[in-house]
């Protein structure tokens, strides 16, 4: 079976502009090209999507319209990450030697507005003002502090550490440092989360290109992907918009990804040196840390606060300002992670490369309806 | 759950949900299989009395459509998950004063005609 790296990798600026989705996506694709240094013709299948940007499949007006299978993936949050997943099995599969994986998106301001009738959902929690995806975030992390004895000092630490990963990153949509008292002063939204822990839905691409090892050069710090798997819910978990969930302790499909991409690759959380979590807002990157491995349930309130996670922490973690910095654009937020892996494997993260010569890098997205994927890539 | 009896939230009916007869899984609303084990669910009347799993405020008006308002304008109200007795937790809006509201507190729950939303209320 052949042996999959990462031969190009980039992303474009998020946050908010004139460009359209599909705009983001070609820049990202053509940047990714040029860094694998190969042209378009060179791509010999192709995997994508948006949330709610169009179909990938469509790029080809503008990338050129070679004849290659481009296969439209649209899995909420988990878009990205099943790009991949599907491009590292054509190659191990043996349908293509070089495959790209792209995902983008463009939303409207505000938070996300989803139909009741979408989820099968009765009208009545519509008008009743229950379909409000922060509401779920701030009952999720409300818990979880009760239970593991996390405090709102904690919650605000994180979002600290995401601005000011993200002023450090060019490529960012907030880059404005703010202090934890500035998070905590600034407006509660859905208790206990205020306005500045959350990421804000915006517009951006990232694109990778795959290739079986040996087919392309790929410089002295080559990039592979070592493990990669996505999961769907099992029963008694907790997700948005539940009119009920069961009693008793709750699954986590993050677990299972998680556990199932450092299965592939052979390692485990402690050998990861640097980490991308989804950070949805301060509580979701909380409760991921604990959830992919990285410390017991309740150790983030002594582990944060001590440091561990920043760029030139024990495991620096969002080193790109995660979400919150970058904001979400569905799509494109776990390629968006892969990328920053990328970089900071290759040394080639600018201002925010951490320090000393990490060798294994680790991605996590999750989101609705209970779908998570998960990556593990080393040098 | 002896003692004092409150009266249930005004104009509101116990909720219709469904066990399954097989795993003993509670759902709401009522659903015809066990997304556990697949066997056929029976609708049941739930408990009407329960304890705050977890909660939230809506600090901001909802996009309308769908949210709508009441007559009096948006003020914010707190939502939540209310574990009964049978092992299921149901979201709920939480008619309990804001500064009132604690995981563990006791509830009792309802709705109201024309709205499968649950309301709860403190249970004192």
């Amino acid at each position: 079976m052949s042996r999959v790296v990462v031969a190009g990798a980039a992303r474009t600026t998020f946050g908010r502009s004139d460009a359209s989705g599909r705009d983001h996506a070609v820049r990202a694709v053509r940047a990714a090209l040029a860094d694998a240094g190969v042209g378009w013709d060179r791509v010999a299948a192709a995997f994508g999507g948006s949330d709610n940007a169009g179909n990938a499949d469509t790029l080809v007006a503008e990338l050129g319209l070679t004849g290659l299978p481009f296969i439209n993936v649209r899995n909420g949050c988990a878009t990205g990450g099943s790009a991949l997943v599907s491009a590292v099995n054509a190659i191990r599969g043996g349908m293509a030697d070089v495959v790209l994986a792209v995902g983008f998106d463009k939303h409207p301001p505000g938070a996300f507005d989803p139909r009741p009738e979408d989820w099968g959902l009765d009208d009545a929690y519509g008008r009743d003002g229950l379909m409000v995806t922060t509401q779920f975030f701030g009952m999720k992390i409300q818990r979880y502090m009760h239970d593991h004895g996390i405090s709102p000092h904690t919650l605000a630490l994180v979002a600290e550490k995401a601005y000011r990963n993200g002023a450090r990153t060019p490529e960012a949509w907030r880059r404005k440092p703010l202090t934890a008292q500035e998070i905590l002063d600034s407006g509660m939204v859905s208790d206990p989360l205020t306005r500045f822990m959350f990421c804000s839905p915006g517009e951006g691409a990232a694109a990778v290109v795959l290739a079986a090892e040996g087919v392309l050069p790929t410089g002295s710090r080559t990039v592979r992907l070592d493990g990669v798997a996505v999961r769907s819910r099992r029963f008694g978990s907790f997700e948005v918009f539940s009119p009920w969930i069961p009693a008793g302790a709750l699954t986590s499909v993050s677990v299972k990804a998680a556990a199932a991409a450092f299965e592939a690759a052979g390692i485990g959380p402690a050998d990861v040196d640097v980490a991308q979590l989804q950070d949805t807002e301060s509580g979701a990157e909380v409760m991921h840390l604990a959830e992919c491995g990285f410390c017991e349930h309740g150790e983030q309130e002594r582990l944060i606060p001590d440091g561990t996670f920043e760029i030139g922490g024990r495991l620096p973690v969002n080193t790109d300002g995660g979400c919150i910095a970058n904001g979400e654009p569905i799509g494109a937020s776990g390629l968006r992670q892969v990328v920053e892996i990328v970089h900071q494997l290759r040394g080639t993260a600018g201002e925010r490369q951490i320090p000393g010569t990490p060798r294994v890098g680790f991605t996590h997205v999750y989101g609705a309806p209970g779908v998570s994927a998960c990556t593990v890539l080393s040098c | 759950m002896e003692g004092a009896v409150a009266a249930p939230p005004s104009g509101t009916t116990a909720l219709h949900g469904s066990i399954c007869p097989d795993c003993g899984v509670a759902t709401y609303l009522a659903q015809s299989a066990c997304p556990r084990c697949g066997a056929g669910l029976r609708e049941v009347e739930l408990s009407r009395r329960g304890l705050l799993w977890s909660w939230t405020v809506q600090r901001y008006p909802p996009k309308s459509p769908p949210y709508v308002p009441p007559a009096t304008g948006f003020t914010p109200f707190a939502v939540g998950y209310v574990e009964l007795p049978e092992g299921v937790r149901v979201a709920a809006i939480l008619d309990v004063p804001l500064d009132d509201i604690a995981i563990g507190m006791p509830l009792r729950l309802g709705v109201r005609a024309g709205s499968a939303v649950p309301r709860a209320r403190a249970d004192r």
